[in-house]
């Protein structure tokens, strides 16, 4: 029990995806500016997060690893997570309305968020078997929607604020993302 | 378009770091060092260069609607064979540079320049596109590596600069420091140029139609 809840504490906490291994910028800096829209592709995130993860390790542990073809993972891992993202939304939009109304426009964008094949390399990597990737999975997409949801926070102030006209948008994101990755860091060594 | 501006494009005027935001996450994750940002730099150089021209290669064969499949595989190929090039005559940076490696088959630079310039070029056209593009990649991870190392470890390229006058801010080599020097460095681009960044450049990003929902929602 206790590694799991060292692996989910850590990858939500301690190395957080977005704030400390730089995974999943992209839609850090893209979908931040509201609170809602951050917390609708947090959803979208961990939901195939969870499930890539599932699928990359079993396909690592029972066909590549078996036949001694690691070096294949990165084509394999990157079709299975495409895949995977197109007949999630197909059964969604055909199974549960509600949540694909909910999700369905974050869908397409998960395929490309480097979020979601760095969590199924890094499960390699560390050598975790398929349900601890698994859950790695899903820890890692719930840090991703920590990060998200607390920075639309502060976005959302920055709006309100009287930025100097050439740090507006971007440059000051990365600055609040800065002083928020300071906040975080706080959490290192908590579990080592 | 003359193959000067093609190639002078993507290193100044459409630089794909510093002006259009494209390929955020290793430039902030391997820029702790000037030899990291430089290693980034050609490994995603000889990626973007060698897609652009098979890409460009096979266009006119490659249906349509499996068009961004198809390029993903071509490209996640081209990445194994860097990988394993890496890992053989390189070790040290295949260590340093760790999982974003791999990862360079979701830089969207490149799914990017796939589907903006060597999907509708010729062969040649494309492989300077591919060449202006990834040295102005290289040249941001490079420079924004050496302004990280110089600040956060007072070396550069391993040589110590500051000769332990001063110690030395390590804050810029750990993760919020990325985050610092990148805006920074940003601001400091549009006050000299006085134009400014307002899109997280989705314009020239291959995504931007399956974008452009999330975006509006979030209006």
């Amino acid at each position: 029990m206790t590694e799991y809840f060292l692996i989910i504490m850590s990858a939500i906490l301690v190395d957080n995806f977005v704030l400390s291994k730089f995974l999943g910028i992209c839609p850090f800096l893209g979908v931040s500016k509201k609170l809602e829209t951050a917390a609708g592709m947090g959803g979208a995130v961990i939901f195939v997060m969870t499930l890539a993860s599932l699928a990359t390790a079993a396909l690592y542990q029972f066909i590549l690893a078996p036949l001694g073809m690691e070096y294949l993972q990165t084509l394999g891992f990157i079709l299975v997570i495409a895949a995977l993202v197109q007949f999630v939304e197909i059964v969604l939009k055909k199974m549960v309305p509600p949540l694909y109304q909910a999700l369905g426009i974050y869908l397409p964008l998960i395929t490309t968020n480097c979020a979601v094949l760095g969590a199924a390399l890094l499960a390699v990597t560390n050598e975790y078997d398929v349900l601890k990737s698994t859950v790695y999975g899903f820890a890692a997409g719930v840090g991703f929607t920590l990060a998200l949801v607390l920075f639309s926070g502060v976005r959302e102030k920055i709006e309100m604020a009287d930025v100097p006209d050439s740090l507006k948008g971007i440059p000051a994101a990365l600055l609040a993302a800065a002083l928020v990755s300071v906040s975080f860091f706080g959490f290192q060594g908590l579990f080592a | 378009m003359k193959s000067l501006d093609i190639l002078g494009a993507g290193i100044i005027k459409e630089n794909p770091v510093l002006r259009l935001v494209l390929g955020t996450c290793p430039t902030l994750a391997v820029t702790t060092s000037a030899e990291n940002g430089l290693g980034m730099g050609l490994a995603t150089l000889a990626v973007l260069v060698a897609s652009n021209v098979l890409i460009s290669m096979v266009r006119k064969v490659i249906p349509d609607k499996v068009r961004i499949p198809a390029y993903v595989v071509i490209i996640a190929g081209l990445v194994t064979i860097v990988q394993l090039l890496i890992q053989a005559y390189l070790p040290a940076l295949d260590k340093a540079l760790g999982i974003f490696i791999p990862l360079i088959v979701v830089n969207c630079i490149i799914l990017g320049r796939a589907e903006m310039f060597a999907a509708k070029n010729t062969v040649g056209a494309s492989a300077l596109d591919g060449i202006g593009m990834g040295i102005g990649f290289t040249l941001a991870l490079f420079a924004i590596g050496s302004i990280r190392e110089f600040l956060g470890a007072g070396t550069w390229m391993g040589i110590n600069l500051t000769a332990d006058l001063w110690p030395a801010a390590a804050v810029m080599i750990l993760p919020p420091g990325g985050f610092l020097a990148y805006g920074a460095i940003i601001g400091l681009l549009n006050k000299v140029t006085n134009q400014r960044i307002t899109a997280t450049g989705c314009a020239t990003c291959s995504m931007e139609e399956a974008c452009a929902p999330a975006k509006e929602a979030s209006k």
